[in-house]
């Protein structure tokens, strides 16, 4: 069989693999500029309270202290990643609300002294009632977290399709659970950090930042320090990570840009661990009651959802994550008839944002676990169920989503092969058991607007291919797939292209790494410019060739007419004869891509296509339980995921091992204690994510479909991944000891408890 | 009040001024401008401080620069010699063993203690001496893959 790419869908290291392994890959700490100065910032220790008074004279004292700013000093300028539901100051104006909530920012000539500084600065505050759960947060009476937001509902969402009613009376079993999902720390092994420099003849600002987002980054600096947008420039440089913690603006972004400009000089703020795992962002914990009408056979006829999310002291992503949670409801199952409401509730505590599944995991990890509850009352194979519910490709979808390509039936049942499910489900000894969850995510987002990106491809004389993208690459490999994408369709080779990314000064907007959208949108955007290239190439070198130009193919360093690989010219050659015919230097493509969109492109209020594409995934654990200690091993999970094509399956795979170790820390370890508003686990030893030792032995099985709007048929990949793995292991502990957990994590101490209560109740 | 220390690092001896409160990896970032070298904690409880001291993995957020003197100190900037890469190296970027990258020095140079010291790991004793080398990206599984097949290139030996 003819190959049918040269690049694209081979396993090849990232483009920037060398640098990361010797040590010379720069990220944002690692950069430093003659005469650097070093912030720290004041925060609160207080979960709610009125500022009084700030007394920063003995700061400013401080010998080697440069300056000191408060909320009161900056401008009236909220911020925030969803335009409607800004709500936060870079520095607290009057009232703080959680404990780590930012007070006041000094600038010193080395953190050090800065640190110093800060412990001298004296704030009054007269200390106001706080709320720590949703619950006492919506009472009547309860203490108004922001003014104006009744109830401190700060969002508030209902979808109806069909007729829930209706369904539920002819359901054969109706059934109502309710979950609870935990805050989780991202926990990114680089922790946040921004350095920036001031032009103070041009008025400019540049921002060096770990941000996800360089473009919102841009809107939000602009907006807050009350100056254009062209004249800040923000740098991505290597990002260590991020699953979403690094989609906002923090102070440390704002406060280093704020004493650039006022020092002329160039300031460093880098976050401590304890900072990341307090004042970022985290896993919404959310409550869910879900119920579902069944009928006899497993089918899903109607399920209604209650959620509330704890979100903290500010929006952050608050409505995208809600209507994320609310609409991914709709795939991977065929649900008919559905009503979600869902409420975004402040609380003193630490603040919810975007993390890798968005709004989702809860609600999977709701819905999957109720499957196997219904499964068993119905006394059916919950294989069997998520199969039989399984929504198909090109079937008209209740939420307007248009499903191109559907690989979701195909995966329970490879998943279900590849864990043994027919040997062992029910059929394990005691402490041992195998479950399952699926789900389905979205590549990028379609229906909110804004989403489109941009790309420039140029060719130099000598071949070298540079790709201007704007996506931003944290650890992922976007840009080795945009350069892979760009390499196929030009016929060159992965090391002949370099990628320059992630620079509002130099490279085309993007919205950066958000939704899972970076493949799909950048991709596309990367493919499109480079095609322009090859068709001004191809009618080059028409002539000589004697072909159609639309006959000829560019692969492996050749172009050459379909059919007739002998009839071909390098692709140096065809540069050399593009130059001859006096055909303008550098040949440069451009694009920007955006998927097709409903008119007005708003989810709020109206159902339409949320995404390009949607990937589908089902993962498979097997687990033991010991029951002496409620320790729980994972043995073994197995993915089957379609991810469209794979642009690079070594990549691909990387992302769902990566994201199995996070959905066990979901299912088993992971959760962000706080009493009385304040965290008691902010460090890598009291937090506890999975290290070597708990990963489970991982196997992954790709379901290829070529879906029609990806570049090269791809969809999303990574993000998907991390929302069953937590459902399949509760659900594997439910077969392994018979008893259904539907709260996370699941500890050993909820185990034993378990087990003791079952030994009392004599089963 | 600063003092004046010699330490040996990659090869190379440097005098450095430091507080004698500073730790190895400030002195190493900061100092003499090994920025491979990363801070992910300073706690002593991710690895991504990694060091070989004497051929040894140690974490230098937990050390302090003068207590480092006399040491033969290598870090990531002198694994490899010359411009090639460390067949460690070569394992994990062919392995996919890294995605973001900011574990990945202090990784690398466990890897290499422990190959050092069992040139012919088993998986699991790899999986033990890795543990407190945390990775939030990769759920580790390409990480121990290269480094098992680090220890294949190198033919066994050190
Ligand atoms: S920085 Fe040294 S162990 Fe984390
Ligand atoms: S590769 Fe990102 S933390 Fe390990």
């Amino acid at each position: 069989m003819e190959k049918q790419f040269s690049v694209v869908g081979k396993r090849l290291p990232m483009v920037d693999a060398a640098a990361k392994v010797n040590g010379s890959a720069q990220f944002t700490d690692d950069l430093t500029f003659p005469g650097m100065l070093h912030g720290k910032l004041l925060r609160s220790p207080h979960p709610h309270a009125k500022i009084l008074n700030i007394d920063v004279s003995k700061a400013l004292r401080l010998p080697g202290v440069k300056g000191v700013v408060t909320g009161a000093e900056i401008p009236d300028r909220q911020y925030g990643i969803v335009p409607k539901a800004r709500d936060e100051y870079a520095l607290a104006k009057g009232k703080v609300r959680y404990i780590g909530d930012e007070v006041a920012a000094v600038c010193a000539i080395d953190p050090e002294i800065a640190e110093e500084a800060v412990d001298l600065i004296e704030v009054d505050y007269e200390v106001l009632p706080a709320v720590f759960n949703v619950q006492d947060s919506i009472k009547e009476g309860a203490p108004v977290i922001h003014e104006g937001v009744a109830n401190n509902t700060s969002f508030a969402i209902r979808k109806e399709f069909g007729d829930v009613e209706k369904a539920f009376a002819e359901s054969a079993l109706v059934s109502e659970d309710s979950f609870y999902s935990q805050p989780v720390n991202h926990a990114p092994m680089e922790p946040h950090a921004a350095v920036a420099q001031y032009d103070p003849v041009r008025g400019q600002v540049v921002l060096w930042s770990s941000t996800q987002i360089p473009f919102f980054l841009r809107r939000n600096l602009s907006a807050t320090l009350m100056i254009p947008e062209s004249k800040v420039r923000v740098i991505k440089p290597k990002v260590g990570g991020g699953f979403g913690q690094k989609i906002d603006m923090f102070a440390k972004d704002f406060c280093a840009a704020w004493f650039a400009m006022k020092l002329g000089r160039p300031v460093k703020f880098v976050y401590e661990r304890d900072e990341v795992f307090i004042v970022t962002r985290q896993r919404h914990p959310m409550h869910l009651t879900v119920k579902t009408g069944m009928a006899k056979d497993g089918r899903i006829l109607a399920q209604q959802f209650l959620s509330y999310a704890d979100g903290g002291a500010y929006n952050s992503t608050a409505p995208t994550m809600m209507a994320l949670s609310c609409f991914f409801l709709m795939v991977p199952y065929h649900v008919p008839n559905l009503l979600y409401e869902g409420y975004h509730v402040y609380t003193n505590k630490p603040v919810g944002g975007a993390m890798r599944g968005h709004g989702i995991p809860q609600a999977r990890f709701a819905v999957e676990r109720q499957l196997d509850l219904m499964a068993d009352r119905l006394n059916l194979d919950p294989a069997d169920v998520r199969t039989k519910n399984s929504i198909k490709a090109g079937e008209p979808h209740p939420g307007g989503f248009v499903i191109n390509t559907c690989g979701f039936a195909e995966s329970v049942q490879l998943a279900a092969e590849a864990i043994g499910w027919k040997e062992k489900r029910g059929k394990l000894p005691f402490g041992r058991g195998v479950g399952m969850g699926g789900a389905s995510f979205p590549s990028g987002v379609t229906n909110m607007s804004h989403i489109s990106s941009g790309a420039v491809v140029q060719v130099g004389q000598d071949g070298g291919v540079n790709v201007l993208t704007g996506a931003a690459d944290i650890g992922q490999g976007a840009e080795t797939v945009i350069a892979q994408i760009v390499a196929e369709v030009l016929g060159v080779s992965l090391d002949d292209v370099r990628v320059t990314a992630a620079d509002t000064g130099t490279t085309p907007l993007d919205p950066g790494t958000f939704g899972s959208g970076v493949t799909v949108r950048a991709g596309n955007a990367a493919r499109i410019a480079a095609e322009s290239v090859r068709k001004k190439l191809f009618e080059c070198v028409a002539d000589e060739l004697e072909a159609n130009p639309d006959d000829l193919v560019a692969r492996d360093g050749v172009i050459f007419v379909t059919g007739s690989p002998e009839i071909n010219i390098t692709f140096p050659k065809a540069l050399k004869a593009y130059q001859y015919k006096d055909l303008p230097m550098p040949l440069v493509g451009r694009a920007s891509w955006m998927a097709d969109t409903n008119e007005p492109t708003t989810l709020f209020t109206q159902p339409g296509n949320f995404s390009p594409n949607y990937s589908f995934m089902t993962q498979a654990a097997e687990v033991e339980v010991d029951t002496q200690t409620g320790k729980v091993k994972v043995l073994k999970m197995v993915t089957a995921h379609d991810c469209g094509r794979p642009i690079n399956p070594m990549l691909v795979e990387g992302q769902l091992e990566g994201s199995i170790a996070g959905g066990m820390g979901q299912a088993l370890y992971e959760d962000v204690i706080t009493e009385k508003g304040q965290v008691m686990n902010p460090s890598f030893l009291d937090y506890g994510f999975p290290t070597t030792m708990e990963v489970p032995e991982m196997e992954s099985i790709d379901i290829e479909t070529d879906d029609p709007v990806g570049p090269f048929g791809a969809k999303e990949a990574g993000e998907g991944t991390q929302l069953s793995p937590a459902p399949a292991i509760v659900n594997a502990i439910y077969d392994a000891i018979g008893v259904n957990f539907n709260e996370l994590p699941v500890t050993p101490e909820k185990i034993l408890k378990a087990l003791e209560e079952k030994k009392k109740q004599g089963v | 009040m600063k003092q004046a220390i010699a330490l040996t690092v990659n090869g190379d001896v440097y005098e450095v001024l430091i507080s004698p409160n500073q730790t190895l990896l400030e002195v190493l970032r900061d100092k003499l401008g090994l920025t491979g070298t990363k801070k992910g904690c300073d706690l002593g409880a991710c690895g991504a401080c990694s060091v070989l001291l004497d051929g040894e993995a140690y974490l230098s957020c937990l050390m302090l620069a003068v207590d480092a003197v006399g040491k033969e100190i290598v870090t990531i900037e002198g694994l490899s010699e010359g411009g090639d890469l460390h067949p460690i190296q070569k394992s994990f970027v062919e392995l996919g063993g890294l995605q973001c990258g900011f574990c990945t020095p202090g990784i690398v140079m466990t890897a290499k203690a422990i190959l050092d010291e069992e040139p012919q790991p088993t998986e699991e004793s790899v999986k033990k001496k890795m543990a407190g080398n945390l990775c939030r990206c990769t759920g580790y599984k390409k990480v121990i893959e290269s480094v098992m097949s680090a220890s294949g290139r190198m033919g066994g030996k050190q």
